[in-house]
């Protein structure tokens, strides 16, 4: 069998040598008969016709010859392809049109499919990945000071669960990543990541060069040390390998580079999406002892272990440890989530509806090229006949057709690539977009493959239904109509007209998710966040008070107040903390109250100065604002927010109230303010709590400075202002506080945006299909359309007829849409926000939409129906 | 997608190649077809071209091997000669055949009875 095959890839090979081969063999072949006949007797000419006759046809013997010699079915593919590619050639304007409809779903597919692939199919960029669980308290529910553990908790599960093999944390507040970097020219804003020592060993990430903590770096008073993320070598210190080894200083304090990691850890894009980091720094265990929930744990389970075993594993041990100490209330309430369904888990509804939704733009996709591959086969039916009756099987016809449109999708899947190619390696760099994984986005050979599937898929979808209408036909018939126009078109147009309602169908299910979407993400934007994020803006600032309250107090003044003075600057004021970014949370009691043993008494905290409340916009409901005359010395003061007056002093006046819980003593309500959505805009306000700078330590202070003026235009002067006061002021980022919004609502853009995008290629499509459908009927029915206007027909009354035929089609398109629009949106329920699934709004939009689309697409083949002069569409024939 | 009865005339003839291969030596494909057309006494209604297929089919499956050489006439042809394995096969073919038409011919003269007609 193999030396057949081999044979015969040898002789289609060398197929130049073997045919005149086979003609020299058969030229002998003839004279050897031609020189028996003529011993036999016969005159020249007879002994000639004679052996040509025994010898059977000639071209018929060669055809045989290849086919038992070569690969006779490789061989009329590439005549097939040689002729696909002629015959488009010819046919330029199609060909063109269908590689770019082609070109945009194929292209869409890809893209989406690339994403889809990077967020939830591939695994994570770790050794044994699955291996990896994410730990949360509170049964995942809370704000960051919910979920997170304080560090004997870690201690007591790194101990004693024995289902894992080892436990690793990090510290994920924003403010403890802020270092200053010195010695580097200007002062610089770096981020640095706190990770306990076994963080990288963990994950199974090694350094590309150097070496990770050793057992001296880990201890708490140990010599400190630094690894250093490849993008800040790079950056920082132009890829140097001498920078191992050396000393850098962050915030004065002297750390060893000792390693860089390698180019492919990106921490951010699996833990903190949108998040930069710069370095590495192993944290001071028994410094942060007594700072409350400070951990994000991940543990590698031993292998064989599920997650579930191992958080029944971790909830008992807890439980055990409570006893003793009561203080472990959330933590027992411990979930265990394997760390790839931590990080991509909330995504995977909306990444599929994603892929649902390319995938109905490849369908009509299509739809639409089936249609336009009727229209000519319709026109190419003489050519068909002709070649049937010069002996082409109908199987022979069917292949060519399937081989045009293999070209086809191939140019389109090239196409495609290219453009999903730009696509990915744009979304890859959109730090704004908080997705994980998104900086590890690339087109791999899993989505090659998926290439190669989607456009054999095409191939075959948009091939068939042409060449089914073609086999319905009569050949001998075509050749005699095919001229004539009058009865050919008839049998196809059901089956065209099928293919325009489905197109329609598919094109409003779209259209409605798109709508729903937008509708659910104008009202997310529409949220009312509690404070005005335009033209605010803020920096994080440097200072130097010492740990000293009263002097605190006044550094924070100066720089209010000297930063106040600036031109163009309405409100300054400082926070610790920013709404929409990691938050902590403390407890907030009401003083005197009975709180059951259980009772979440958690709010987000925020250390600010006075003037904050004005500079973001939020509203005081009753009381007042901090004065710089609340100082360590004076009564001990908070503002609470609305959510937190509710819960701890029902139908009360909260004001002039006392609360326990907020720093050592009992604290004095002395404002309310409105409720701020701090995590995230979906969710509504939690218990918040403001405290002063100069009552409680700031984790660092961010500057917040409402004004006109542009971000850009401020930041210098500001700049300028603060180090007046502390030279050393990092060059720190200035963010203005609706990008913190658009960060936050940016994965719902995401979607929103591609999926509207999707519904607009659908509605195009699908529009373009009509007006194809119903500008063909037009022109194979001029003839007709000529009599009835001769016989006294307006052109009212053809438009009409033409527009109300484009009508039905789009009423049953839509209708069917709006049945499966229906089914679909509970699909989507859960991506919605405050918007139902069968939103009255959003349907009549996008039935009105598809409507008047269908009526504009059916409008101008009806005028040009009615401009038919009678007299030419008669004689035309 | 071949007809069934085009099979069983190819495997007919690659029959017959073999066999005259065998018992008159090497020869070219003129003469191969000369050969099979005398031994059937003409009956066998045989479009000589066709002969090259069956030979390149044979040839591909290493059962002859073929050679340019001059004819008696002195005219270059192309010999064809069977080969070892090529002799094998013919057993083989030869016993299935014969086995085939034996039972065919049992089977064919019980319908003979069978039928009224």
């Amino acid at each position: 069998m193999i030396r057949v095959a081999l044979n015969r890839i040898r002789a289609f090979l060398g197929k130049k040598t073997r045919e005149a081969d086979l003609d020299a063999e058969m030229a002998a072949h003839l004279d050897l008969a031609i020189d028996d006949n003529l011993r036999r007797g016969l005159s020249p000419d007879e002994a000639y016709r004679t052996a040509l006759v025994s010898f059977g046809g000639l071209e018929q013997a060669r055809e045989r010859h290849r086919e038992a010699r070569g690969l006779p079915s490789i061989d009329s593919l590439l005549q097939d392809l040689r002729y696909a590619i002629r015959t488009l050639r010819r046919d330029r304007g199609f060909a063109v049109i269908a590689t770019l409809i082609l070109a945009l779903g194929i292209g869409a597919n890809i893209a989406v499919f690339s994403v889809v692939n990077t967020i939830l199919l591939r695994p994570l960029p770790f050794q044994g990945p699955d291996r990896l669980v994410w730990l949360e308290g509170n049964d995942g529910v809370g704000g960051l000071s919910d979920l997170t553990y304080r560090v004997d908790v870690w201690e007591e599960i790194s101990r004693n669960v024995r289902s894992f093999q080892s436990v690793a944390a990090y510290v994920p507040y924003y403010d403890y990543s802020e270092f200053k970097l010195t010695g580097y020219g200007e002062a610089q804003s770096v981020i640095g990541i706190w990770v306990s020592g076994n963080f990288f060993p963990t994950l199974g990430v090694q350094p590309a060069r150097g070496r990770l903590f050793s057992r001296e770096e880990i201890v708490s008073g140990g010599q400190p040390a630094a690894i250093l993320t490849h993008a800040f070598w790079q950056r920082q210190f132009a890829s140097d390998p001498n920078i191992i080894g050396k000393r850098i200083l962050l915030n004065y304090r002297p750390y060893n580079v000792i390693g860089i990691l390698p180019e492919t850890f990106d921490f951010g894009s699996v833990f903190e999406p949108g998040m930069r980091s710069d370095f590495f720094i192993s944290i001071p265990v028994n410094t942060i002892r007594n700072y409350g929930h400070m951990l994000a744990i991940v543990g590698r389970m031993k292998p064989g272990v599920t997650a579930q075993q191992a958080q029944k594993d971790a909830r008992l041990v807890l439980s055990q440890s409570k006893a003793q100490d009561p203080n472990w209330v959330s933590d027992v309430k411990t979930i265990a989530q394997p760390l790839k369904e931590h990080v991509s888990g909330k995504l995977q509804r909306s990444l599929l509806v994603l892929w649902c939704g390319v995938g109905m733009i490849l369908l009509i996709v299509c739809v639409n090229l089936a249609n336009l591959l009727l229209a000519r086969t319709a026109s190419r039916q003489r050519e068909f006949a002709l070649r049937c009756a010069l002996g082409a099987g109908s199987a022979r016809l069917m292949r060519q057709m399937l081989t045009e449109s293999l070209v086809l999708s191939s140019a389109g899947a090239v196409l495609g690539l290219g453009l999903a190619f730009l696509t990915v390696r744009y979304l890859a760099h959109q730090q704004s977009l908080a997705l994980p994984l998104l900086s590890r986005l690339t087109i791999d050979s899993t989505a090659l493959g998926w290439t190669v599937v989607i456009a054999a898929f095409t191939t075959c979808a948009f091939a068939v239904v042409p060449a089914l209408g073609m086999l319905r036909g009569n050949l001998a018939q075509s050749m005699n109509d095919a001229g004539r126009g009058m009865t050919e078109g008839r049998k196809n147009e059901g089956l065209r007209a099928t293919l325009v309602v489905s197109e329609i169908a598919l094109a409003c299910v779209l259209l409605v998710g798109a709508g729903l979407l937008l509708r659910s993400f104008l009202r997310v934007t529409e949220v009312d966040l509690g404070f005005q994020p335009s033209s605010a803006a803020a920096m994080r600032v440097d200072y130097f008070d010492g740990g000293n309250r009263d002097k605190r107090g006044a550094v924070l003044k100066e720089i209010c107040d000297r930063v106040a003075a600036l031109p163009g600057v309405e409100a300054v004021g400082m926070s610790d903390k920013l709404p929409l970014d990691r938050a902590r949370s403390w407890g907030l009691r009401a003083k005197g109250r009975v709180h059951p043993p259980e009772y979440n008494s958690s709010a987000v905290v925020s250390v600010v100065t006075p003037g904050y409340l004005k500079a973001m916009g939020i509203r005081l409901l009753s009381g007042r604002d901090f004065t710089w005359r609340d100082s360590s010395t004076t009564d001990k003061v908070i503002i609470i927010n609305r959510a937190a007056a509710e819960r701890e002093w029902p139908g009360e006046d909260p004001i002039g109230k006392i609360a326990e819980g907020i720093g050592i003593t009992d604290t004095r309500v002395v404002g309310v303010v409105s409720d701020i959505r701090e995590s995230s805009l979906e969710s509504q306000g939690s218990p918040a709590v403001f405290v002063p700078a100069t009552q409680a330590e700031p984790d660092g202070e961010n500057i917040i400075i409402r004004s006109q003026l542009p971000a850009s235009a401020l930041a210098p002067s500001v700049l300028r202002a603060l180090r007046e006061r502390n030279p050393d002021q990092p060059a720190a980022e200035f963010r203005s506080l609706q990008r913190l919004v658009d960060r936050a609502v940016s994965p719902r853009r995401f979607f929103m945006t591609l999926v509207t995008g999707f519904a607009a290629l659908g509605l195009i499509l699908a529009s373009l299909g009509i007006y194809g459908v119903i500008s063909y009927s037009v022109i194979r029915r001029q003839r007709e359309i000529g009599v009835r206007m001769a016989l006294g027909a307006t052109t009212r009354q053809v438009e009409a007829g033409v527009l109300s035929r484009t009508l039905w089609l789009a009423l049953i398109g839509i209708l069917i849409g709006i049945v499966g629009s229906l089914a679909v949106s509970r699909g989507i329920a859960s991506l919605l926000f405050a918007t139902e699934p069968t939103d009255a709004i959003a349907y009549s939009v996008v039935i009105a939409l598809l409507g008047s689309v269908a009526l504009l697409a059916g409008y101008l083949p009806a005028r040009r129906a009615a401009r038919v002069d009678p007299m030419i569409a008669l004689r035309a024939e | 997608m071949a007809d069934s009865k085009l099979d069983l005339m190819k495997g007919t003839l690659d029959l017959m190649v073999l066999r005259t291969l065998e018992t008159m030596g090497a020869m070219h494909g003129y003469g191969i077809a000369r050969r099979i057309e005398q031994v059937s006494a003409d009956k066998v209604l045989l479009n000589q071209g066709t002969i090259y297929a069956a030979l390149v089919r044979l040839q591909n499956k290493g059962w002859i091997t073929a050679e340019w050489g001059e004819s008696e006439n002195n005219r270059k042809a192309k010999y064809y000669a069977i080969t070892k394995t090529g002799r094998k096969q013919l057993a083989e073919d030869t016993a299935y055949w014969t086995r085939l038409s034996g039972v065919m011919n049992r089977v064919l003269a019980m319908t003979d009875e069978g039928e009224s007609r």
